[in-house]
């Protein structure tokens, strides 16, 4: 940790100053994740009466539970699936936009409101728009001679979840991109192209190359938006169904926590899932320290 | 721009304004669609023009609410979200500077405990530990309050560590000066340290505003009285009816006025807003 020369010195003062926030930390953050941890390693039964404990069972369990497992491949398809198609059409809008000189502060502002936008809000614009009754893109759909229904398809309901979230992820993703290619050097771009490459080649041999770390940093950002905040979109859509096609491992947490009150198996949920947060922030720190040295 | 290709130029255009129109399009039609009466939504395709019942739809959701689905007058809920917005960015900054203060200012012992204590946090999404958190705030109390939606959200480890970097540039001779003249740590906090960081505290209040206005869980749990509901959850509410379709022109007049406070704010202060996202995530 860096250090600063001039400090002060007190005996009482920097304890006072950190106390609101250790405070709210402990009692809200790690006293309650040290419950889950607890509380993963012990049975209620079924009337709430006695609870004992049943060493690593419930984690045993959990991962012979085809229901659980399902729900490990739902997460993975719909974080990558969200990550892959809002990154990319951020990518496209950003490259657009670095190559118009009028009009791209326009364009952005045109662009970015959607973050201001909550996810359960999202969920429930694309939601009305997917009716199957009276939404538009069902009658389109209609047109092609597809019956959309995302109260019943498994399919069509993950890709109602998908465009929601990737919808409001791709202001993000478009400005971080944007500030990434206009920190590029326009000397490269000009001595490639007095080299012969065209547009395309440029874009493939100097400026993707240069934006690969704002790729790989908005990749995990992505995937741990996929992870938690989409919860509000799963929740205010499909409610994780129908057959469980969307019942992602966060919304799994809270439905076997909350509704069906199998606190031992959603304890344990939830240590799986502070293990893959744990990760997902180890992995960013770690590029972040590498973008620094270079 | 490398080399003057006026195709490639339009082309760029081109993608721009499909990209514009596209990511317009859903809000568009929520707009649309509280404008017209409950009959539209029968049958067929929903209106693509606005219709000019928009004076009952949000004279209703204004002044009575959609009791129905328990839905309470919308000036309420905004009201309600408004107060957790800001005491979850007022609280997240005030703490967080306090605690960064500490940090980059004094020596003592256990500072790296507390600084790994804070960095914990950020490992500990409210979606992840949700059960066991609305045992503590239940135990202490404090469902259907204020305090309640708002000060279990407020520790930020992110904040913090944005003010501890924009301390770290502040330069030594800054602080020896400042002590050589007699101020002491609470005087230099006051009269050197905040007026330093004000564009940085309200960049960040930009993002926290967002952040606080669009909680989504938190309140659904924590709050069962009507009259603490949040915008952003009372949509929930009012899309969750048993058995029938949800009243359209009323939802969406409460999803185009939710949106409508962040969206404004992202807008008006666009330059304040990047500053705030980019630098969080540095």
């Amino acid at each position: 940790m860096q250090s600063r020369r001039a400090t002060y010195r007190s005996p009482w003062l920097p304890y006072l100053l950190l106390a609101p926030q250790l405070l709210i930390t402990f009692v809200f953050f790690l006293w309650p994740a040290g419950q889950a941890v607890r509380q993963s390693f012990l049975r209620e039964d079924p009337f709430g009466l006695s609870t004992r404990f049943v060493g690593l069972d419930n984690y045993t369990r959990l991962f012979h539970d085809p229901g659980y497992l399902n729900s490990f491949k739902v997460t993975l398809v719909f974080s990558v699936s969200v990550a892959a198609l809002s990154i990319g059409l951020a990518l496209l809008l950003a490259v657009s936009a670095d190559r118009v000189i009028r009009g791209h502060r326009g364009y952005t502002t045109l662009l970015v409101w959607p973050y201001a936008v909550a996810p359960a809000v999202a969920g429930v614009l694309w939601w009305f728009m997917f009716n199957p009754t009276i939404g538009i893109l069902p009658y389109l759909l209609g047109g092609l001679g597809y019956a959309w229904d995302d109260r019943l398809k498994p399919g069509d309901a993950m890709i109602l979840v998908v465009l929601a979230s990737a919808w409001k992820q791709i202001s993000y993703n478009f400005l971080f991109f944007l500030a990434g290619l206009q920190a590029i050097p326009q000397s490269l771009r000009e001595a490639a192209a007095i080299d012969g490459a065209g547009p395309v080649k440029r874009f493939v041999t100097i400026v993707f190359p240069l934006l690969s770390p704002t790729t790989f940093f908005l990749l995990v950002v992505n995937i741990t938006y996929t992870m938690f905040e989409t919860f509000a979109v799963i929740d205010a859509t499909t409610g994780g169904g129908p057959a469980q096609a969307t019942n992602i491992l966060v919304y799994k947490v809270y439905q076997d926590g909350f509704i069906g009150l199998n606190l031992g198996s959603s304890a344990a949920q939830s240590v799986v899932l502070m293990g893959i947060v744990m990760v997902l922030t180890f992995i960013q720190f770690r590029f972040i320290e590498r973008r620094v040295q270079y | 721009m490398v080399e003057n290709r006026p195709v490639l130029t339009a082309l760029a255009h081109a993608v721009l304004i499909l990209g514009v129109l596209v990511v317009a399009f859903p809000v568009w039609l929520a707009f649309v669609a509280s404008t017209h009466p409950s009959t539209t939504f029968l049958s067929g395709l929903v209106p693509l023009w606005p219709g000019d019942h928009w004076r009952e739809t949000y004279g209703q959701m204004f002044g009575a609410g959609l009791s129905t689905s328990g839905a309470p007058p919308l000036g309420l809920m905004m009201g309600n979200s408004l107060i957790m917005a800001l005491s979850i960015a007022l609280g997240k900054i005030a703490i967080s500077i306090l605690s960064a203060f500490a940090i980059v200012f004094f020596r003592f012992p256990f500072r790296h405990l507390a600084f790994w204590l804070i960095f914990v946090t950020l490992m500990l999404p409210v979606e992840v530990r949700i059960v066991p958190t609305f045992k503590v705030v239940a135990d202490l109390g404090m469902l259907n309050s204020y305090a309640g939606l708002a000060v279990p959200l407020i520790a930020s480890a992110t904040a913090t560590f944005l003010f501890r970097q924009v301390f770290l540039t502040i330069p030594d001779e800054l602080v020896e000066a400042a002590r050589i003249d007699g101020a002491g740590p609470l005087k230099f906090f006051r009269d050197i340290l905040l007026p330093l960081s004000r564009t940085n505290m309200a960049a960040l209040f930009v993002i926290l505003f967002i952040y606080g206005w669009n909680q989504y869980i938190w309140p659904l749990i924590v709050t069962t009285d009507e009259s603490l509901y949040t915008v952003v959850m009372g949509i929930k509410r009012m899309v969750d009816v048993a058995d029938a379709e949800p009243q359209w022109n009323y939802v969406m007049a409460t999803a185009t006025l939710a949106m409508l406070p962040p969206v404004l704010v992202v807008v008006a202060m666009q330059r304040l807003f990047v500053k705030g996202l980019i630098e969080q995530e540095k």
